[in-house]
Order: structure tokens, then sequence, then C-alpha cells
């Protein structure tokens, strides 16, 4: 017994020990994947919350799809792409992923869009909010379900400079999300007749705004706007709130989540223009679902949790309309039908995998508004699809421009 | 002698299996590549006794020169891989020319400011993708005849490179070279009055560690498909020393069984406890540090007390 000899019985002995177990055989049932950041900044928009969403769909579907068991794989990207991608490949590889949904980080995303264009696993993009999902990064298996960057520039940019705010300042996420977004920002600012004066790049989950913030005060522009998310936008509005910058300029909320305007509470975030997808009190509808999820999670549903619901159930009536799980079957079965439920009326996904739905203008009411607990926006204004994503760019090689 | 070789032939007996045993052909080859990783760094820390803290620039230059040639520049993955060697190598010689004119605490922080250094630079260069890395890397076609898009073949790829550098670094310290190198490492003073020129030694053996982490790092971008700023940043420089020292500095077997350990509990933990993982390992590593300084091998080597058994490597004090 020498030390070679040791080495080897340990490493034997560890890998027989640890190494994952055979594949599960999935024949039987159908399996839908919830990668998303659980545990970091975007865990209050998607997180656990999604997770119950998604599981509350399954319950209401039946919990079976073609006489086949619906069980649900949940892991925590923990915003890094190589995680998420290499979840996804082996999930597809080793569990018989039938669907992926969620990510919520526009980096991961991508990264899970490549796996899913290799893997043929239809992927749900619900939190994230890059357009280029849709454009540079489509796959033919790809659907960008809740909102997009130009959907979010569109509502908010259009409302703020219609209302005096010609002048623009970015603070802005440094990966693909806030890049996308305060591109897509700036182009809607030029086009209504304002000036984008400059731009600040802040890492993902920064701790400490004030460096960056004090570049936008110099910057003498009318907008502060905020291309984050999560809880880097509730904490880089709060800094503006303590530095006084808010008072010489206005935040422009490019993206925010009930879960943000929650914890911001309405003192600070009153007056915020925003745009969502959906908002649990736009109808009865809506509040017949936020009362379930209320009872479930004792919080409201941000625009992520109830499109991951819609998503799930989207998928299944797929499944069951195409009656099989092949994923080449239910994406065009997904591509024919409208999409009606609590979260979407009359929603369509077009070529390129955007769906098409429409969006809402909010501004979030003042303290003295406050009728009842979470009663947070006033409805500026609904954009249909078309207005809220705009036409069809042709950077997706499977949407040719029309 | 003949034991030794029967647990050997067990072991690539196993190896040569594993596509056949229900286990997961990517785990199995990240575990590969992050044994390579850490064997690597072994022969600079366990042989050379410097304690480097910037090994990830090496193995994560490397996955991004392989992944941007790869698609940018449409390259096979021979010549993918052969390029990202090379600037890991070119990078070696960088800053180990730098790095070994000082020793201990002083090496180590050297290599920590430089590696931090490749990192900015790969998060911050226009080719790198950024936040969002290198993603998609095709994994293409060997030689014009060996599609490495299976993943059984990629796995035979990986576990041959594997063996080659393993066999490598067994071959170098045993060379005339690897003897003087550990001379230098026992009493450096004592190796410069017998005429050596311990630079010229230290450097080889740093950019040999380099080039074999880069030959790692190539090899993971490919097996993933993407090449990422995790790749550079500096917890995967902490991750292979803790496999070194997990597994035994200065054994063979050592950082094998270390990497085996550490990719196997990110890769369970991460299901159960998510960024806690990095956590659970810190504690594992002062663990380690604190009952077991000798590593697995090592320790289990000495308790038995055979010839290889030495004394435990001490960090940075020198």
């Amino acid at each position: 017994m020498n030390l070679h000899t040791l080495g080897a019985a340990v490493l034997a002995t560890c890998i027989g020990l640890l190494s994952p177990g055979p594949a599960l055989a999935a024949g039987d049932e159908v399996v839908i994947g919830d990668l998303d950041d659980m545990s970091g900044v975007y865990a209050d928009v998607m997180g656990a919350g999604g997770i119950e969403a998604i599981n509350l769909a399954i319950h209401d579907f039946g919990g079976t799809v073609l006489g086949k068991k619906i069980t649900l794989l949940t892991a925590d990207h923990q915003n890094k792409p190589d995680i998420g991608a290499s979840k996804f490949r082996e999930w597809a590889d080793q569990n018989g992923l039938n669907m992926l949904l969620g990510g919520s980080n526009t980096g991961v995303n991508i990264a899970m869009a490549k796996v899913a264009a290799a893997k043929k696993v239809p992927l749900f993009h619900i939190g994230p909010g890059g357009a280029s999902l849709t454009n540079q990064d489509c796959t033919a298996y790809s659907v960008h379900y809740v909102y997009d960057t130009t959907a979010l520039a569109n509502g908010t940019a259009t409302a703020i400079v219609a209302a005096g705010g010609k002048s623009w300042f970015y603070l802005t996420a440094d990966y693909a999300f806030g890049t996308q977004l305060q591109d897509a920002a700036s182009k809607v600012v030029e086009a209504h007749g304002g000036k984008n004066v400059g731009a600040v790049r802040v890492p993902l989950g920064a701790a400490d705004f004030s460096s960056f913030l004090l570049q936008a005060q110099g910057s003498g522009a009318q907008v502060l706007g905020l291309a984050n998310a999560g809880t880097d936008f509730s904490n880089s509005l709060k800094a503006a709130n303590e530095f006084g910058i808010t008072k010489t300029m206005k935040p422009a909320a490019l993206l925010a989540f009930l879960s943000d305007i929650h914890s911001l509470t309405l003192k600070t975030a009153q007056g915020l223009y925003l745009t969502t997808g959906w908002y649990w009190d736009l109808n009865a509808e809506t509040r017949a679902f936020a009362k379930r999820y209320f009872a479930r999670m004792n919080k409201e549903p941000t625009m992520d949790q109830a499109g991951a619901y819609s998503a799930t159930l989207t998928y299944l009536k797929a499944v069951k309309a195409a009656g099989t799980t092949d994923s080449d079957k239910v994406m065009a079965e997904l591509k024919k039908v409208k999409i009606n439920d609590m979260f979407a009326k009359g929603g369509y996904i077009r070529a390129d995998g955007a769906m098409i739905h429409d969006m809402y203008v909010m501004q979030v009411k003042s303290p003295q508004e406050l009728k009842y607990p979470w009663d947070y926006y006033k409805l500026v204004k609904t954009m249909n699809g078309e207005e809220a994503f705009g036409p069809i760019t042709g950077l997706c090689p499977l949407a040719p421009k029309k | 002698m003949r034991r030794v070789a029967i647990v050997y032939g067990l072991l690539a007996l196993f190896a040569l299996c594993v596509p056949w045993l229900g286990i997961y052909p990517v785990f199995m080859m990240k575990l590969l590549c992050f044994a390579m990783f850490a064997c690597a760094y072994n022969l600079l820390l366990g042989f050379g006794r410097m304690l480097s803290f910037g090994h990830a620039a090496f193995f994560g230059s490397a996955a991004y020169v392989t992944s941007w040639l790869v698609t940018a520049h449409a390259c096979g993955p021979a010549t993918a891989i052969l390029g990202g060697v090379a600037a890991a190598a070119a990078l070696g010689f960088a800053i180990g020319g730098i790095a070994i004119r000082r020793h201990g605490i002083y090496f180590a922080m050297i290599t920590l400011a430089l590696g931090q250094l490749v990192y900015f630079v790969c998060l911050e260069a226009p080719f790198t993708g950024g936040e969002n890395g290198l993603q998609g890397v095709p994994r293409g076609t060997l030689f014009g005849f060996l599609p490495l898009r299976s993943d059984v073949v990629m796995y035979y790829l990986v576990l041959a490179a594997f063996l080659g550098v393993f066999l490598f670094i067994r071959r170098v310290v045993h060379s005339p070279y690897g003897q003087v190198l550990k001379a230098i490492r026992e009493n450096e003073p004592r190796a410069i009055s017998l005429g050596y020129d311990i630079n010229r030694y230290k450097l080889l053996a740093f950019v040999l560690s380099a080039t074999l982490a880069g030959l790692a790092g190539a090899l993971n971008s490919l097996v993933l498909g993407f090449a990422t700023l995790s790749d550079v940043q500096q917890s995967t420089s902490g991750e292979v020393i803790l496999m070194t020292l997990l597994g035994g500095t200065g054994t063979f077997f050592g950082p094998v069984v270390g990497a085996a350990i550490v990719v196997t509990l990110q890769e369970y933990l991460s299901d159960i406890v998510g960024g806690w993982v990095t956590a659970i390992i810190g504690v594992i590593f002062v663990a380690c540090v604190l009952s077991f300084r000798r590593g697995i091998v090592g320790e289990l080597a000495a308790r038995l007390g055979t010839a290889a058994a030495r004394p435990p490597v001490p960090a940075a004090t020198q």
C-alpha cells in the first residue's frame, strides 16, 4: 500500500459515493423546470413566489397532462450565466426536461437560450427584460412572455418626456439587461425630442451608489433614468433620496416591480411612472388570482409571478392541444393560439417569440391616495401590444422584417 | 508495485466505463477539467512551494481565448485549444516573470493583484462579452473526423488530456529538472550555492503550471460551451488552492481527490442551499487547514508511514 494506492482508493470511493445517480427515466411524466434567482437581487421579483405561482398553475391544470404527471424542478442560478446554462443542460440531458421557464437575468437567459436551441427544449423567458432575447438571441424554442426593454421604454420614457422631462442621465446596471434598457430608453427619448446627457454603469448588486449618483447629479440632466431592477433599483432610489438628488432630478423607474414599490414605501416612490405587464388590482380576474396567491405567500404577486402562472398554463394547454410534448409541435401550437387568461387578453406569440399583449403605464400613488394595503398604482395609459412591443425588427432570423 | 498497478488499472477501467455507468458525462468532464487544473496548480505549490492566488487568470484566459477563436473566427477545436493554451503560457510567462522575484506572502500578493487585473480585462475588453461572457460555443469536429458534439467522444478527449497532464507532471517531477525544483523548495540558498539559476527553474515551473491550467480552462469552456467571468474570478483561484490543499499538496493524486470532492459538493449543494455553497466550502477549508494540514491523501499516507509522506507545506510562510 503506498501513496498512489491510497489516492486511487480514496478517489474511487469519493466518486462511487458522491457521483450523481443514473438518469431518471422521464417517459411517464412531463417535467417543467424553473431556473431563477432565488437568493440575489431579483429573488423578491420572482424567486420563491414564482415557484408557488407555477405550482398553483400545475394544480389548476389538474396535475396531469396527456395522462402524465406534471413535475416541477427548481434551482437557483445565482445570477451566473454558467450556472444557468449548465443546470439547464443537465436537466435536459438527465431529467427529461420538457419546458423551462424563469430567468430574471438577461445575461443568464441569453446563455440558457443557447442551450434551448441546442437541446430543443421550449424556454419561456419570464423575468428577463432584454429585447435581444427575441432579436439577436432569439431561438425557435424561446417565448418572451411578460415584458421587454422595448415595451418598458415605450411606456415609461414616452410618458416622462411628454410630462416635460427632456434631458436624461442614466444609472445603468452593467450587463445585457441594463445596457439594452438604456439603449431602448435613449432611442425613445430622442425620438420624442429629448436629449441623452450621459450614463454611468453600475455593477450588478452594488452596495454603494454614492459615487455613481454624484456623477448623475453633476450632469445637470432633468431626469435620472434608473436602468436597473430589483433591489438594485430600490437601493439606488433610496440613495438618491438620501442625497437629495430627487429634489433636483426627476427619477424615472425604467423597470420597477410591485415588490420594489412595497419595500420602498409610497413615501419614497410616490409619483414614479412605471410600465408593467400586469397588476394585481386591474380587474376582478386579476384580483381573484392575487387573493389566492396572497393566501399562500402573504404578499401580492408581481407581474413576473403572475406571468409564470400564465406561461405554465399556456404551455400545458398547448401540450394538451398538440397531444404531445414534442417541442416542435408544441411550439407550432403555441404560435397559433390566442392567450386569454387573467394575465393577458388576446395575447399571441409572434414569430420572433415575443408574447404580444397589453402593457400598462402606471403612476405610483401618494400615501394619501392609498385606500387599502398594496393599493400602489393608478393607471395612466393602457398600451396595446403592437404599440408596446413595436414592430418586428428583422434581427431575429426566424422573423424577417415585413 | 503490483497492488498500485491493480488499483490504477481498476481506476482506468472505471474512467473508461463512465459513459455506460449512468454518470452524467458533462459532470465528469467538469470534474476532470478541474482535476487537471488542480494538478497543474500542485506542480507550482506542491513541488515549487509557490503559492499563487491568481491561477484562475490562466484557466480563464485560456477559456476566453478558446471560446473567442471558435465563435468569432470559426476556428476548429484543435486550433482553438492550442490558441487558448498558448495565451495561458504567454500570460504565465509575463505574470510569473514578475512574481518569482519575490517570496512567500509578496509572491502571493503579486499573483493576486495580477490575477485581478486579468479579471477586469475580461470584464471590460470588447471581445469578452462583459458580464454575459461568451455563450453558445460549439464544440465542433476535432481533426475533421471526431464529432465532439457527442458527450461520449468529448468525454474521452478530456480523459485523454487528463491522463496526459497527470503523467506529464509525474515525469516532470521525477526528471532532473524536478529534482532541482524540489531542492529549491527545500532550501533556496543551498540551491543557489550549488550554482543553479533558481529564477529560471522557478519561472519554468510557473509557465508549465500556467500552460496546463490553460489546457484545463480551454477544455472546460468547450465542454460547457461558454466562457464566463466565473472562470477568471478570484473565487476560482481560491477553489483550486482548496482542492490542492484538501487532497494533499505535493502528492500526485491529492489534487485529483480534492477536485473530485469540491466539484461534487458544489454540484450537489447548489441545488440544496444555492448561494451558501461558498460559505460551506469556506468552512471545509478552515477545517482542513486546522485539522489535517497534509490533506486527505497526505494525511493517510503519513498515518501509514509511507516514504512519500512529507511535512505539510506551510502556506505563505517561508
